[in-house]
């Protein structure tokens, strides 16, 4: 039996409570054990996403109730990568959160654990309830964390996005409703495996289930029409948090590409399941969407928002292909677009803080401390986050403009993609030049400001892994491209969880 | 009974949607509760509609009743009970920042507008004040 696999979530379940109860008023202590458990998690990360890379499937049957009645945890690559990423992203951003931020409200510590917790039990489980489950440990975590430091305009936002959040639940149950009562399992793969014996007048209800859970995923990753909620909260949150919750969109995006791959195979959009043409056009918009707000942006904040919306819909334009070519494609921008806008959150945050009554307006306002480093990082991060070469949002566009080439339409999807990439660079050039540079010219002493080491430590080596990652992307295009070759072949997926005999007929 | 549950169903969604768009937190969390007891309703009838069946399987060939949409509600309600809490703190929350229960917090944001302007006209006024008696125009994007 594999037990560590479930370490990932055991970890920051047992650390969390710890840190609630035992070191709540130290915290000094709540640092090193929050710090330390994140760690671990990093360790563990490297550790499962080494172990996954001979493609095998492991499955860890909880209680041991054998996989179709009881609750699986399924690691395969993708599941590894994913949770290597949100150990990295957390381990950086909790680095940062140390200047201070973790001090603005109670509990940041045990929230961060348990939403790390969410995300970690989302990627890992192998049952849509049990996914429902996860969601809501992340969500109720993140609620804590949206309006961490309180204050009016981030209750506002906060309000806003939790009864958002309560109505995507909704959905999101009544969707496995109809998904239970049509094929009668929970079980992923089972699921999968019964998909093709569907009676055949309950197909209208399997899709209208299958679409109700695009919805649901459409809200977690900021899909067009369900995007309202991104911006506001983003915008409001604290830095650090907003940076962890750059991943919380990315959750989205791997539940699609979890159920729908899984669940409909290789199937070119249109073709296979009406919703996958829906998703090209309604993540186009959000790409455009994205790009817009950028230009339109009055503060940096907004600014990082509405890029980790466009990057969200580069990312579905990719996800929305269905196909193994751009589904590579859209992990590796995944990765890169997680940490990229990270980085940006905590930039943002490292200038708000350095100007007090002005905080990130885009108006000149005298200079403030560390102007150079923190302009020099938010030159580099923009250029990431933007795909500008050299660095590995460039690799990563690249590789989606190359991919779409299969897809019926690909102009359009180019013209689009690098048409907003242009209004991208104007956004982020424009509110550069007013932070770092016309600031300059505004008389006024610099404004003293809190410690510089340990917070540009942490977007430094956000900024090192995307370095790394593009220097490196020859092995890690290889290890993606294994994990989409392992994604579609759904077969070994089912047989891993349910055994090798299990039948395409089903029991009954 | 098929018509008596789809109809309560129906029936508690439309009034919760209805009560969610609404623009007072109360009635949203109120939304948001019947929108909740619709969905766990909806998921009980997920087994199928029976009466009279036994809950305890002793013979798997025998008609039995589903036991896992009760597992599921369960596990639902749990779980909406636990966040109909948490958005009822923050509403609270909400509504000592403001000055009503609007979902924009209107009293609230007011106030920080009001606020922000005056910083604004006081960096500006000590801008002037520091560059002295010709500044070179206002740099400020709109």
């Amino acid at each position: 039996m594999n037990h560590w696999l479930i370490l990932p979530i055991l970890l920051p379940a047992m650390v969390a409570p710890l840190l609630a109860l035992a070191v709540r008023h130290d915290l000094v202590l709540a640092r090193t054990f929050s710090i330390g458990s994140t760690l671990l998690l990093v360790i563990l990360g490297l550790f499962q996403v080494g172990i996954a890379a001979d493609g095998e499937t492991r499955i860890y049957a909880l209680g041991n109730w054998p996989p179709p009645y009881g609750i699986v945890l399924v690691l395969d690559r993708l599941s590894a990568i994913m949770l290597l990423l949100t150990a990295v992203l957390g381990l950086f951003v909790l680095l940062y959160s140390i200047n201070g931020c973790d001090q603005q409200g109670a509990h940041f510590h045990p929230l961060f654990q348990f939403q790390l917790m969410g995300l970690n039990g989302a990627f890992l489980t192998g049952d849509l309830f049990n996914l429902f489950v996860f969601f809501e440990v992340l969500l109720i975590a993140s609620y804590g964390l949206a309006v961490h430091g309180g204050g009016g305009s981030r209750m506002r936002a906060g309000i806003q996005y939790v009864v958002v959040n309560l109505v995507g639940s909704s959905i999101f149950l009544v969707a496995l409703g109809l998904i239970y009562g049509v094929t009668g399992t929970l079980n992923m793969a089972d699921f999968a495996d019964r998909l093709s014996s569907v009676t055949p007048g309950d197909e209208a209800l399997l899709y209208c289930g299958l679409a109700l859970l695009m919805v649901v995923f459409g809200i977690k990753s900021a899909l067009v029409p369900l995007h309202f909620w991104l911006p506001g909260t983003y915008t409001n949150a604290s830095g650090p948090v907003a940076a962890l919750f750059s991943i919380m969109t990315k959750v989205g995006a791997y539940a699609i590409i979890r159920v729908f791959t899984l669940t409909l195979g290789e199937s070119p959009a249109g073709e296979g399941f009406f919703a996958a043409s829906w998703l090209m056009a309604a993540a186009a918009v959000t790409l455009a969407l994205g790009m817009v707000g950028v230009v339109a942006s009055r503060g940096l904040g907004q600014l990082a928002s509405f890029a980790a919306l466009g990057s969200m819909g580069t990312l579905l334009i990719a996800i929305a292909g269905f196909t193994p070519g751009t589904q590579s494609a859209a992990l590796y921008y995944l990765i890169h677009s997680t940490l990229g806008i990270a980085a940006l959150f905590l930039l943002v945050d490292a200038v708000t803080i350095r100007r007090p009554g002005v905080g990130d307006r885009l108006t000149a306002a005298p200079r403030f401390s560390h102007r150079g480093l923190i302009g020099g990082m938010f030159f580099v991060v923009a250029v990431a986050v933007l795909g500008m070469p050299p660095l590995s949002g460039f690799i990563g566009k690249l590789l989606i403009l190359d991919a779409t080439t299969e897809l019926v339409g690909w102009p359009w999807i180019w013209g689009l993609i690098l048409s907003t990439s242009l209004l991208g660079l104007v956004g982020f050039a424009s509110a550069g030049s007013v932070l770092f540079w016309k600031s300059d010219e505004v008389p006024g002493a610099a404004v003293g400001s809190p410690s510089i080491a340990l917070p540009m430590i942490a977007v430094g080596s956000l900024v090192a892994v995307l370095i790394g990652l593009t220097g490196m992307a020859g092995t890690a295009v290889d290890y993606l491209d294994a994990t989409t070759e392992q994604l579609f072949d759904t077969r070994q997926y089912v047989e891993a969880v349910l055994g090798p005999n299990a039948g395409g007929d089903g029991d009954g | 009974m098929e018509w008596l549950v789809a109809s309560a169903v129906a029936a508690m969604s439309a009034a919760g949607v209805y009560l969610t768009l609404s623009a007072r937190t109360f009635t949203v969390v109120i939304g948001l509760t019947l929108m909740t007891y619709a969905t766990n309703l909806f998921l009980f009838t997920t087994g199928r509609l029976a009466i009279n069946q036994p809950d305890i399987i002793v013979d798997l060939s025998q008609p039995h009743a589903d036991p896992i949409p009760q597992a599921l509600v369960l596990t639902a309600i749990v779980i909406s009970f636990g966040m109909t809490a948490v958005i009822l703190a923050m509403a609270v929350r909400g509504y000592f920042e403001s000055e009503g229960d609007h979902v924009d917090l209107l009293g609230q944001v007011a106030a920080e507008a009001a606020r922000v302007e005056e910083t604004e006209f006081a960096t500006a006024e000590s801008r002037q004040a520091a560059a002295g008696p010709s500044p070179a125009g206002s740099e400020e994007r709109p």
